[in-house]
């Protein structure tokens, strides 16, 4: 089955036509010691009925928040998706067009891409959005790129310990053969404390990178961050939680010159890592050095307001080894349904979703501490996780993510840094007797774990 | 009919204080006090909009699009198929869309499996021996395959600081050598449009660490000196890196590595069709020959020796990750389905079709405009209007407009740019000798078009040619209240 519309008599009449006698005939530029003489080595052809059974029969052996309530993180999140978001995005003129190039028959498209820039803006507070990146790792690299580029500086790029571990890598890996070095300042107490910034930043440093709420889900010192940054021209990158813009001051306010994020919690569900969808804002005096995608107003030859690609020249296509970046395709689709996600929400809908996400959060760290399960790692204000460390008795967080499948719970993310401590996210989708049932499974096991020492 | 939309206005602009769509209902808890510094003072100003409003305003919009779905789209290089529906409705299944991404691997066993099985039959289709399925679309594919290489070298104690790349080849193969930190150095394609040995052999020495080539290549023509090419650059120690956008010419007929590639992208979004989605999600899995495996982003799915699936976390030589998490999953799993539907023969016909197709249509056309490299093509040809624009002030893009007035979305135009006035035309596999035929009626018709009508195409869609200069000299990137 290879949804071919051709018939064979159609084939050779084409065949004919062209002057060739054979399709093999068609490939006479390629050498005959190139070509391969067996079939591929891949499994045999299904029809639509055995796909869909195999389908079913591998989807069947995956667990997933539908079957256990859902308490992990760690950059991607169980947030609740609207049915409009799933039933609009999933159009085949939205789903089965290409990049925006030809504006006259793509103005849904550029109009709705023209809306998510403007959109990102209104959350965040910042200037100027462009129409995705692929995701937020990707996303600090090409921060930290277009920081250098407008800086011109090439001293140690500063980020912060308590940036996600996965934007940390991937930063590694983009910059791997670039002059910059990366110095990450380490944050015993659990955040970035100013002081250790400002004894780090100098008239060298290009950017300075915090993620806030951090990777453990706590809230950062931005302001002040972000004051000592930029008393020394270094630009700051803020890495922000789309959804907390709904009670936290955004990165707008915080005096960020760049914003990143990861926009899965914008309606797009956790599909196992992707595909996501990368935000990126930045100043409006940075907008010709920022990648990516941008959708810009203008008017026909009749006057009529309409969307075009903007600034092109910023791009690859055009710009070759010059560009700003090398990203080409970006995250349409997931573009499309973070608009729809957002304007469903609107600013109440936004608002009570953070207020839930905070208050749930904070009420199962509560009922943890209450039963004596643990106390949090490090004492700061956070939003909707926490980096929970394991109290005596208790088992290692691996294992304690492990017995809690059978109970119908994934548990949260063991921490990368220290296996006694467990990162522990509450969206609004968790309902008050999921997280009661959660604190009540996660201290029966330090029941087990005291019976079990004392036989 | 675009034009009978009730409106185009945005959503900022019917957007009603007061009005809700989403509610989250208050959860009965106390309210939690943070600090005034961490809080804003209210919500962001999102627009406020009822459901039924939600509904019509991107309903209609999706109205101003053309779509495979809708409408015949031979844009050249972008390979837009036929995306299966099916595909549509099992991803969506929850045990495919809902895990979380760093669920136990003894969790997610179906899922390891499907993307085991990719990378083998990833790694079988190139004639490679391991194939990494993180990269989230090709330019980063080819990004991460550069970095391979330079860690495969900096590994052996090279120092190689330069690329060398056609002058036909794709925006983002220079665009990446520069920031894998290479020297982007630019081979000459021949009068035949192929690649220029002697100028290759010019500029190949032990500084070259990577020949990126795209074959078949942009004209759509594969090149036949690809051997000798390939042995060349081996010759000075570099790699050959293929850029996999037009594998869908070659599948099961002839594999990057037995050519002599030793790394290659492929573009699931395109060959093992993704969908597009309107610039996006993409997919970049990348495909290296046996000594530069140890390199290849982590992390990968392996065997364990239980027979299970686990991810590979701890690859030494690794250059580590190239984005968060495992990769455009969501992308992976349709170009998985499309490969099991096809199995070996209906990936075969699938190329075998696609050049069929290409070169009927290519027969249809050639007596009525040039097409420079026009003899045969593979998947894909590239005609040029510069005899028209020289003879009648027509131009690639006054056809291209007018195409879109006749209900075809038009080739790719001004790409490659080794071609004059280029229309790049690639018709997919998927599309019927009734629809070809009809095109090239159409195309050629609009040849005979007084030019004034085709100076202002299109006349029948939502809009007519937008101002693009004013778009960038003074750029309007966001809606503002008044």
């Amino acid at each position: 089955m290879s949804y071919i519309a051709n018939t064979s008599s159609q084939q050779e009449a084409m065949l004919g036509k062209i002057g060739k006698k054979s399709v093999a005939d068609l490939f006479e530029t390629v050498p005959k010691a190139v070509r391969l003489d067996r079939p591929l080595r891949v499994p045999p052809a299904l029809s639509e009925m055995e796909l869909t059974s195999l389908v079913a029969k591998l989807a069947g052996r995956n667990r997933h928040p539908g079957d256990l309530a859902c308490f992990m993180g760690a950059g991607a999140y169980d947030h609740f998706i609207p049915a409009v978001v799933d039933t609009l995005s999933s159009r085949g003129e939205f789903v089965t067009a290409y990049t925006p190039y030809q504006a006259e028959a793509s103005q849904g498209s550029l109009q709705v891409f023209f809306e998510f820039q403007t959109l990102i803006c209104q959350l965040t507070g910042m200037d100027v959005a462009n129409a995705s990146l692929y995701e937020a790792g990707s996303g600090v690299a090409e921060a930290v790129m277009m920081a250098m580029s407008v800086t011109s500086r090439r001293g140690p790029v500063l980020i912060a310990g308590t940036v996600h571990p996965h934007y940390l890598a991937t930063l590694r890996t983009y910059m791997a053969n670039l002059e910059p070095e990366i110095r990450v300042l380490h944050c015993p107490g659990g955040y970035l404390e100013p002081s250790r910034l400002e004894a780090e930043v100098t008239e060298e440093t290009p950017c300075v990178v915090v993620q806030h709420p951090n990777f453990d889900g706590s809230l950062e010192e931005v302001a002040e961050l972000s004051r000592i940054a930029k008393a020394k021209g270094a630009l700051f990158v803020q890495v922000f939680d789309p959804l907390s813009l709904g009670m936290l001051k955004g990165p707008g306010e915080l005096g960020a010159d760049i914003a990143v994020a990861e926009g899965q919690g914008l309606g797009t569900p956790m599909s196992f890592g992707g595909p996501y969808l990368g935000l990126m804002a930045c100043r409006e005096s940075l907008v010709r050095k920022l990648p990516g995608r941008l959708v810009g107003q203008t008017v026909d030859r009749k006057g009529k307001r309409c969307w075009v690609l903007a600034l092109q020249t910023r791009e690859q296509h055009i710009r070759r080894e010059k560009a700003t970046s090398n990203i080409c395709t970006n995250q349409g689709l997931y573009a499309i349904r973070a608009s729809i996600h957002l304007a469903a929400l609107g600013p109440e809908g936004l608002r009570e979703t953070a207020r839930q996400c905070l208050e749930k959060a904070h009420h199962l760290r509560h009922l943890l501490v209450a039963k004596k399960v643990g106390e949090i790692a490090h004492v700061r204000p956070f939003f909707k996780e926490f980096r929970f460390r394991l109290g005596e008795g208790m088992p290692a967080a691996a294992e304690c993510v492990d017995r809690l499948l059978e109970k119908g719970f994934l548990a949260g993310v063991p921490h990368p840094e220290n296996p006694r401590d467990l990162l522990i996210a509450v969206t609004e989708s968790r309902t008050l007797e999921e997280i009661e049932g959660f604190a009540n499974a996660l201290s029966a096991l330090r029941a087990t774990a005291g019976k079990g020492a004392g036989q | 009919m675009m034009e009978r939309n009730q409106s185009a206005d945005l959503l900022f602009e019917i957007s009603k204080p007061g009005r809700r769509c989403h509610r989250v209902p208050p959860s009965g808890l106390p309210a939690v006090g943070l600090d005034s510094r961490f809080l804003s003072g209210g919500s962001p100003p999102l627009p406020e909009v009822a459901e039924l409003d939600l509904v019509r305003h991107y309903t209609n919009l999706s109205a101003r699009n053309m779509a495979i779905d809708s409408n015949f789209y031979p844009l050249g290089s972008c390979t837009m198929k036929y995306n299966p529906k099916r595909h549509e409705r099992l991803v969506s299944l929850p045990g495919l869309a809902s895990p979380h991404p760093l669920q136990p691997d003894k969790t997610v066993q179906g899922m390891l499996a499907i993307l085991f099985e990719m990378q083998e039959m990833l790694a079988e289709i190139a004639g490679l021996h391991a194939c990494s399925l993180q990269p989230s679309a090709g330019a980063q594919g080819e990004l991460a395959a550069l970095l391979v290489a330079a860690a495969y070298f900096r590994h052996r104690g090279e120092n190689r600081t330069r690329v060398l790349v056609p002058d036909s080849a794709h925006g983002t193969n220079p665009a990446s050598a520069a920031i894998a930190g290479f020297d982007s150095v630019t081979v000459k394609s021949g009068d035949d449009g192929l690649v220029d040995l002697a100028d290759l052999e010019s500029k190949l020495d032990e500084r070259t660490a990577v020949f990126m080539i795209t074959n078949p290549n942009t004209l759509g023509l594969f090149d036949h000196q690809i051997l000798d090419i390939t042995r060349k650059v081996h010759e000075k120690g570099g790699l050959v890196y293929l850029d996999g956008a037009n594998m869908n010419a070659i599948l099961g007929i002839a594999r990057p590595g037995d050519f002599g590639a030793d790394m290659m992208h492929y573009n699931v979004h395109k060959t093992f069709t993704g969908p597009h989605g309107a610039g996006g999600p993409g997919s970049g899995p990348i495909a290296v020959r046996d000594m530069l495996e140890p390199f290849l982003p982590s992390p990968m799915v392996i065997r364990d020796e239980k027979g299970g699936y686990c991810l590979q976390q701890d690859r030494p030589l690794s250059i580590g990750r190239v984005r968060a998490f495992f990769g455009n999953v969501g992308v992976l799993l349709r170009g998985w389905m499309y490969l099991r539907t096809l199995g070996p023969n209906g990936l075969r016909e699938v190329s075998e079709q696609a050049v069929l197709n290409a070169n009927y249509l290519l027969t249809l056309l050639r007596d009525h405009i040039d097409v420079p490299k026009g003899a045969g093509c593979m998947h894909e040809f590239v005609a040029s209007a510069k005899i028209l624009r020289r003879e009648k002030r027509v131009s690639a893009m006054d056809i291209a407009k007018r195409l879109l007035d006749k209900g075809y979305h038009s080739p790719t135009v001004y790409f490659p740019l080794v071609v004059a006035e280029a229309l790049m035309i690639e018709p997919t596999e998927t599309e019927s000798q009734e629809t070809l035929e009809r095109f090239a009626e159409v195309f050629v018709s609009i040849l005979r078009e007084d030019p004034e009508t085709l100076h202002e195409a299109p006349h029948d869609l939502a809009i007519s040619r937008p101002d693009e200069v004013a778009a960038t000299k003074q750029p309007v990137l966001r809606w503002k209240s008044a």
